[in-house]
């Protein structure tokens, strides 16, 4: 069967189901497909031979009853991984094999997926652009030179490139929604405490979450269903009744009400921007969902808290790097000059940066100033959601203000590049449920997304919307393969 | 607000990252641009706010203390970066 990798995993799991395609050819496609594409540079590690192996296994004694039979499928660096290196994207744990399994991969691999291997990504999930992995930045699928987004640029690049058919990604800030939006593919920032934490390397912990993206949202759906489970091993992972979700996908909205923010037209914004929102809005209510002007007030002020908040907790989470138990080391003349080393050479400019933002914003005489400021204003933010829930089910909004930029473009003015994160952030401070669809095309022909953001909890109604939208928009991605040669 | 070398210093000491003096004049620019930006915060009047500490509003569960993981010393020690089956090694501490 041709174009094996085209296929979405609905199908592939159907034809592998009915014996249409066996894992092997399915795994086989994916690896050729991965091999082809060496210039995207969307892998760190490459685990094909094994792949392979497994699939062969899975073929030799198939079980159908499970809900990824022989599905190969590459993840981020990020997930810790039983004798698969994990990177995080850093030259600090460039030689680091995990001697356990994060509890997202474990379910997927229970569900007798297939790992095919690691994604790239920025360096501890730290960027939106990519470009701050020791291990190179990653082209998009859609244009040379243009960067993927990040954090999980590998994993978006890989999936509208048609590497793996589906990936999982983390987000802190927006780290899989503005790669779902910068490639044409299907981003899920599940709820804070849906999906496990444990073995995923940490970032900031009160804000990240892992998550699905795919080239669909049934797609995605499937794969939340997996992936969100309650686990002991988590303190912050939440007990409530999960849905089936695709399953229970439904592309009926009618009578919803959908929010749309005003907040969230940004001072140079472009107007394609502006005019997809204003479509997003037409197709919500032409699936018969009705819309409600809403406002969310501090929406200006979650960039500025992200910044207290994320590298406050970066600062306390990457201190375990320090050259004693794991990763790189650098020689010292003595412990002091070791750990100091270790961590100037290890880490990069960005985490570097942001590792000193937190330990200053946390330092004697600066913490109520900055840290619990943040924290204050965090609350006002979640209080804005919580009072725009009593009138509408879900809100609307574009996903990033721009498509995706040009390598090197933002790399020297941090603000800047953080800016990207603008309609991203307050998901993640407020810990709702956001997910990132495309929606159209900009004048150059690179995708434009649109987020929908529910209630905590309620990923099965986001997904709808999403469903019932994708249906509307009818997008089509354009990959030309421009970099197989 | 200014963030000047001394202080970008300071940082470097308490983060444990040693900086030369051309990167501490960037990171100085660096911060200094950032900080500009997270001012912003000082528009709003927070005395009567509740700081915000967990979106998930649950209380932590409680669970036997019990050990789950036992004889792991070898995985444990795996990833050492300097070789030995028992210990990590450090530089000398103790002169």
């Amino acid at each position: 069967m041709s174009d094996i990798t085209k296929q979405s995993l609905t199908e592939l799991i159907e034809n592998i189901k009915n014996k249409k395609l066996s894992s092997t050819e399915v795994t086989k496609a994916f690896i050729d497909r991965s091999e082809k594409s060496k210039k995207l540079n969307a892998y760190i590690t490459e685990d094909f031979t094994s792949a392979l192996n497994k699939a062969k296994k899975f073929d030799q004694k198939p079980n159908f009853d499970l809900k990824l039979s022989g599905i190969p499928m590459a993840v981020k660096d990020l997930f810790c991984t039983r004798d698969i290196k994990t990177t995080a994207g850093s030259k600090i744990l460039n030689n680091f094999v995990p001697t356990y399994e994060s509890t997202v991969t474990e379910n997927i691999w229970n569900e007798g997926a297939i790992l095919l291997g690691k994604l790239n990504c920025d360096e501890f999930a730290m960027g939106s652009s990519n470009e701050t992995s020791f291990f190179g930045n990653v082209q998009n699928p859609i244009d040379k030179n243009l960067v993927p987004g990040g954090s999980s640029g590998g994993s978006a690049s890989a999936v509208a490139g048609q590497l793996t058919p589906i990936t999982i990604g983390t987000d802190t800030g927006g780290s899989i929604r503005q790669p779902a939006s910068f490639t044409g593919t299907v981003g899920l920032k599940p709820t804070y405490g849906s999906c496990s934490r444990y073995g995923i390397v940490a970032f900031a912990s009160s804000l990240d979450q892992a998550g699905p993206m795919a080239q669909n949202v049934k797609d995605c759906a499937l794969l939340q269903e997996v992936i969100s489970t309650y686990d002991p091993k988590d303190s912050t992972s939440i007990d409530f009744k999960r849905n089936q979700y695709s399953k229970e996908l439904s592309n009926n909205i009618k009578g919803k009400k959908i929010g749309i923010p005003k907040e969230y037209r940004v001072d140079g914004m472009p107007k394609e921007i502006e005019d997809l929102w204003l479509k997003g809005i037409q197709f919500v209510k032409d699936c018969g969902a009705e819309t409600i002007d809403i406002s969310l007030p501090h929406t200006t002020y979650a960039l500025p808290t992200y910044y207290i908040v994320a590298p406050a907790e970066a600062s306390s989470n990457l201190a375990r790097y320090d050259g004693v138990k794991y990763g790189f080391r650098a020689k010292g003349e003595n412990l002091i000059d070791m750990y100091e080393k270790t961590r100037s050479e290890g880490f990069g400019t960005e985490v570097q940066r942001r590792i000193m933002i937190g330990t200053y914003v946390l330092s004697s005489g600066y913490y109520d100033a900055y840290y619990l400021k943040a924290q204050k204003v965090r609350k006002l933010i979640k209080n804005d959601f919580d009072e725009a829930y009593k009138k509408v089910d879900a809100i609307l909004t574009p996903s990033t203000p721009s498509s995706a930029f040009r390598i090197g473009e933002k790399t020297n003015d941090p603000v800047s590049m953080y800016l990207n994160d603008i309609f991203t952030v307050p998901v993640n401070l407020a810990g709702l449920p956001g997910i990132s669809i495309p929606a159209g095309h900009d004048s150059k022909g690179y995708p434009l997304g649109l987020q929908i953001i529910g209630k905590a909890f309620d990923e099965q109604n986001i997904l709808n919307i999403a469903f019932a939208m994708e249906e509307k928009i009818n997008f089509k991605n354009k990959i030309t393969d421009w970099w197989i040669k | 607000m200014s963030i000047d070398l001394k202080t970008i210093k300071h940082i470097s000491k308490l983060s444990r990252i040693s900086v030369d003096e051309k990167r501490a004049e960037k990171l100085a620019g660096d911060l200094n641009s950032i900080f500009d930006f997270i001012e912003k915060l000082n528009e709003l009047k927070t005395d009567k706010v509740e700081p915000l500490t967990s979106v998930a509003e649950t209380t932590l569960k409680l669970r036997p203390d019990e050990v789950k993981s036992k004889n792991i010393r070898e995985q444990i020690v795996k990833n050492s970066p300097q070789d030995n089956k028992d210990y990590f090694v450090v530089p000398k501490v103790i002169e």
